[in-house]
C-alpha cells in the first residue's frame, strides 16, 4: 500500500461539516492524521465521529482508548445521537487500553503485541479506520525518547503497510519543556497535522481548528471554529466566495413605497442590506415591513431576532399595523428568538447557517447582527461577510440591522463590524434632536448598482405603519416634526395666497381680453355697413347709366328716323 | 483488563507448582524475548521447581488477547498464588519485580 509510485493521494471522507472542505475531500487515505490539542479541544469528540461516519457507511473501525475508559466515551457519546449501542461491536470496536492505577512496571515494552492483536482484528471486521485516543498515555509509559520514537515509527508503519487511515490523538501545551519532543517528531512523522485550541473569547468558549499540514494535497491553512452541537462535531467553514454569481436585477420592496423609490424601485433580491442606527431607531419596525412586503408576495422569509422574544417582535409590529402573525401561523415566515451571549459569533453564524438550511427563505432578516459580534479579532470581525456571502451565494436577500451610535460617526467604516464594506445597501438612521424634539432621520449611504436619492427623509411611524416625509431646510437647519410641520403649513399658506393672486391677475386679463373682443365687434359690424354702402352707391349709379342709353335712342328716333345710327361714345366717356 | 484477574480454573488443574505465571509475548519482538529470560531467571532463582510459566504469544492467538485486554507486550500475569499481579515490560527491573512479587506474597 505504501508503494512510491502511487501517484494520487487517495482522501477518506470525514463525513463531518467543514472538515472535508477544508481538507478539500478528506483525511489521507492508508495514512496517519494527528489531532493534536489541549484539553476540552474536543478531539476525541472529533476523532470518534470520523470513526462513527465511516461506520454508518460501510467502512468499520477499532477505537483504542488509552486515555478514558471506552464505557465512558460511549456514554459521553450519546448526547450526540450517533447509535453508537447500535454501531458497536458490528461496525465499531473500543479497546481498552487504559493504564490503571495498580499496573506494575518494570522494563520496557512495545507495541508489537497490540498491533498484531489490532491486525487481527481489522481483518476480521475487515475495518478501515482506527483511532488511538491518545497516544501521548501510551508513549509517556514508555519513558524514554528513543523508544517513544520507535514504537511510533511502528505505529506509522503498520498503519500504511495495512492501508488503514489512522487517527492519532495527542495532547499538546505549549510549555515546551524538554520530554515532549516526540510530540515535534510526531508532526514530522505523519502525513496530516490538524492543530485543535480551546480558548475563552470574550467570556465565551471557543474551539477552533487548523490543518498544519497535509502531505501532498493543498488545504485551507487559516483557523476555522469548532463547534461541539447536538449532532456532535462541525467546523464552521465557509467556501471561499465565488464572485461568478449572476447578479439579480430584479427588485424587491422595502416595504415602503417611497424608500423604495428613494432606492430606484427597491432592493436588489439576493442583495445585502445594512440598517444602521442608535436604539430605538425603528430598525426593527423597517426590518418588520420589509417581511410583511415579502409575506404578502408569498415568499418564505426567515426572521432572527438576537435578545428579543418573538411574542415581543409581534407584538410591537402589530402596533405599528405590521401583523405577522398570520404568516407565523401558515408557516410562510419563522421568527426564531437567540440570546446572543450564550455562544460565540462562529457559533451563531453556524446556527444561522442551519436556520437557513431548514427554512429556505427568499427574505431574510437578522436584528441586530451586531449583538453576535463581540470580539475585536480580525478573524471573528470577518464572521458576518461570510455569513453574507453565503446568503448572496443562495440568492437570499438579507437585511440586517447594526446598532450604531449617533455622535456623527454613522459614516465612519470603523463601527466593529465590517459588513458595512460588504453590504451591498446601507440605509442609516439617525435621531435629530431640534426644539425640544427627537425625530428620526433616514438617509441612504450607499445603495450599489442603483441611482439612488441623497436625501435626508424624516421617517414617521404611527399606527398606519411607516411613511417617509421630506425634511425641510430653514436657516441652515433640517426641521422635523412640529417644526416640519409649522413650514409645511406655512407653505401651504403662501400657496393658497399664491393661487389667489394668479386667479385675480387672470381675471383681469379676461376682462381686458373680453373689451377688445367687443370693439373687435362693433368695427366688424361697422365695415359690415360700409360694404353694403359702397354695394348701394355702384348700384345706383349702374341704373342711372342704363337709363341714359334708353332715353337718347328714344329722342333719336323721334327726332330724324335715320336707321344709322352712331357709335355709342356716350357710354364709354362714362 | 479487570477480565485478567478471572483466573481459569484449568490453569490450576494442570500443575501442582504454587507460582503460576502468564506471560503474553509478541512473538520474536527484542522485549518479549527479554521478558521470557528474565522470568525464567527469576524463577530459577527464587522459586526453583515449583513454578509454572504459560506462554502466550498475540500474534499467535489475536482474539485471545483482544478478549483479555492485551495492550501492551510483553505482560506478565501471576495466576497464583493469589492476589492475581500484572506486571508490563520486559521485566529487567528484576529488584522491582521481586519487590513486587515478595512483598504481596508475604
Amino acid at each position: 500500500m505504501s508503494s512510491s509510485h502511487q501517484i494520487q493521494l487517495n482522501k477518506t471522507r470525514t463525513g463531518i461539516r467543514g472538515l472535508d472542505e477544508i481538507t478539500n475531500g478528506g483525511l489521507p487515505q492508508g495514512r496517519c492524521t494527528l489531532l493534536a490539542g489541549g484539553p476540552g479541544c474536543g478531539k476525541t469528540v472529533l476523532a470518534l465521529q470520523v470513526l462513527v461516519n465511516g461506520a454508518k457507511n460501510g467502512e468499520p473501525g477499532i477505537f483504542v482508548a488509552f486515555e478514558e475508559d471506552a464505557s465512558r466515551i460511549v456514554v459521553n457519546a450519546a448526547t450526540f445521537g450517533w447509535d453508537l449501542p447500535d454501531l458497536q461491536n458490528k461496525e465499531l470496536f473500543f479497546l481498552d487500553g487504559k493504564p490503571r492505577p495498580e499496573d506494575i512496571w518494570a522494563g520496557a515494552f512495545d507495541l508489537s503485541g497490540l498491533l498484531a492483536m489490532l491486525k487481527a482484528k481489522a481483518d476480521q471486521i475487515n475495518a478501515k479506520r482506527i483511532v488511538f485516543d491518545s497516544i501521548d498515555v501510551l508513549l509517556s509509559l514508555l519513558d524514554n525518547p528513543q523508544a517513544e520514537r520507535r514504537e511510533l515509527f511502528r505505529l506509522n508503519d503498520w498503519l500504511v503497510s495495512n492501508g488503514m487511515t489512522g487517527i492519532v490523538t495527542c495532547k499538546n501545551n505549549d510549555s515546551g519543556l524538554s520530554g515532549l519532543d516526540y510530540k515535534d517528531f510526531m508532526q514530522y512523522m505523519v502525513d496530516c497535522v490538524i492543530n485543535l485550541s480551546h480558548e475563552m473569547d470574550d467570556r465565551v468558549a471557543h474551539r477552533s481548528l487548523r490543518v498544519v499540514k497535509y502531505r501532498g494535497s493543498g488545504f485551507y491553512s487559516g483557523e476555522v471554529t469548532l463547534l461541539l452541537g447536538d449532532q456532535g462535531a462541525e467546523i464552521i467553514a465557509f467556501p471561499e466566495s465565488s464572485h461568478d454569481q449572476v447578479a439579480s436585477t430584479e427588485r424587491i420592496s422595502s416595504g415602503v413605497p417611497r424608500l423604495d423609490s428613494m432606492l430606484g424601485g427597491g432592493y436588489y433580491r439576493g442583495s445585502a442590506v445594512l440598517l444602521s442606527g442608535a436604539p430605538g431607531t425603528s430598525k426593527t419596525t423597517l426590518c418588520g415591513i420589509f417581511i410583511l412586503a415579502a409575506c404578502q408576495r408569498g415568499e418564505p422569509c426567515l426572521y432572527v431576532s438576537f435578545d428579543e422574544s418573538v411574542s415581543e417582535i409581534v407584538r410591537n409590529l402589530k402596533s405599528v399595523n405590521i401583523d405577522l402573525e398570520q404568516y407565523i401561523i401558515s408557516g410562510l415566515l419563522h421568527i426564531q428568538s437567540i440570546r446572543s451571549g450564550l455562544a460565540g459569533t462562529e457559533e451563531h453564524v453556524g446556527t444561522l447557517r442551519k436556520l437557513l438550511e431548514a427554512h429556505q427563505p427568499r427574505c431574510f432578516v437578522i436584528d441586530p447582527l451586531s449583538a453576535i459580534v463581540h470580539s475585536e479579532g480580525d478573524t471573528r470581525r470577518r464572521m458576518p461577510e461570510k455569513m453574507l456571502t453565503l446568503t448572496k451565494a443562495s440568492g437570499i436577500t438579507l437585511l440586517c440591522t447594526s446598532l450604531l451610535g449617533n455622535g456623527g460617526d454613522s459614516l465612519n467604516e470603523e463601527t466593529g463590524i465590517q459588513i458595512s464594506a460588504v453590504a451591498d445597501t446601507w440605509i442609516h438612521i439617525s435621531y435629530s434632536i431640534l426644539s425640544g424634539e427627537r425625530n428620526r432621520a433616514l438617509s441612504i449611504i450607499k445603495s450599489r448598482g442603483s441611482e439612488h436619492s441623497n436625501q435626508v427623509r424624516e421617517l414617521i411611524i404611527d399606527a398606519q405603519g411607516i411613511t417617509l416625509a421630506d425634511v425641510y431646510q430653514a436657516n441652515g437647519e433640517v426641521l422635523m416634526g412640529t417644526a416640519r410641520w409649522q413650514k409645511e403649513q406655512a407653505e401651504i399658506a403662501a400657496e393658497q395666497l399664491l393661487l389667489a393672486n394668479v386667479e385675480y391677475k387672470r381675471r383681469v386679463i379676461e376682462l381686458a381680453q373680453s373689451e377688445v373682443n367687443a370693439r373687435v365687434e362693433i368695427l366688424q359690424v361697422e365695415l359690415a355697413v360700409k360694404q353694403k354702402d359702397l354695394e348701394l352707391l355702384l348700384a345706383t349709379e349702374a341704373t342711372r347709366l342704363g337709363s341714359l342709353d334708353t332715353s337718347r335712342d328714344e329722342l333719336w328716333n323721334k327726332r330724324s328716323g335715320d336707321d344709322t345710327k352712331p357709335s355709342m361714345p356716350l357710354k364709354n366717356d362714362v | 483488563m479487570y477480565k485478567l484477574a478471572i483466573v481459569p480454573e484449568s490453569a490450576h488443574k494442570m500443575t501442582t507448582a504454587t507460582h503460576l505465571f502468564r506471560l503474553y509475548i509478541a512473538g520474536e519482538a527484542v522485549n518479549s524475548v527479554l521478558a521470557q529470560r528474565n522470568l525464567k531467571g527469576f524463577c530459577e532463582q527464587f522459586y526453583p521447581g515449583n513454578y509454572q510459566i504459560q506462554l502466550v504469544d498475540v500474534l499467535l492467538s489475536p482474539e485471545r488477547a483482544w478478549t483479555e485486554g492485551i495492550t501492551v507486550t510483553p505482560m506478565l500475569l501471576r495466576l497464583s498464588p493469589p492476589p492475581c499481579i500484572k506486571i508490563m515490560g520486559n521485566l529487567s527491573d528484576t529488584q522491582q519485580l521481586s519487590n513486587v512479587l515478595s512483598s504481596i506474597n508475604d
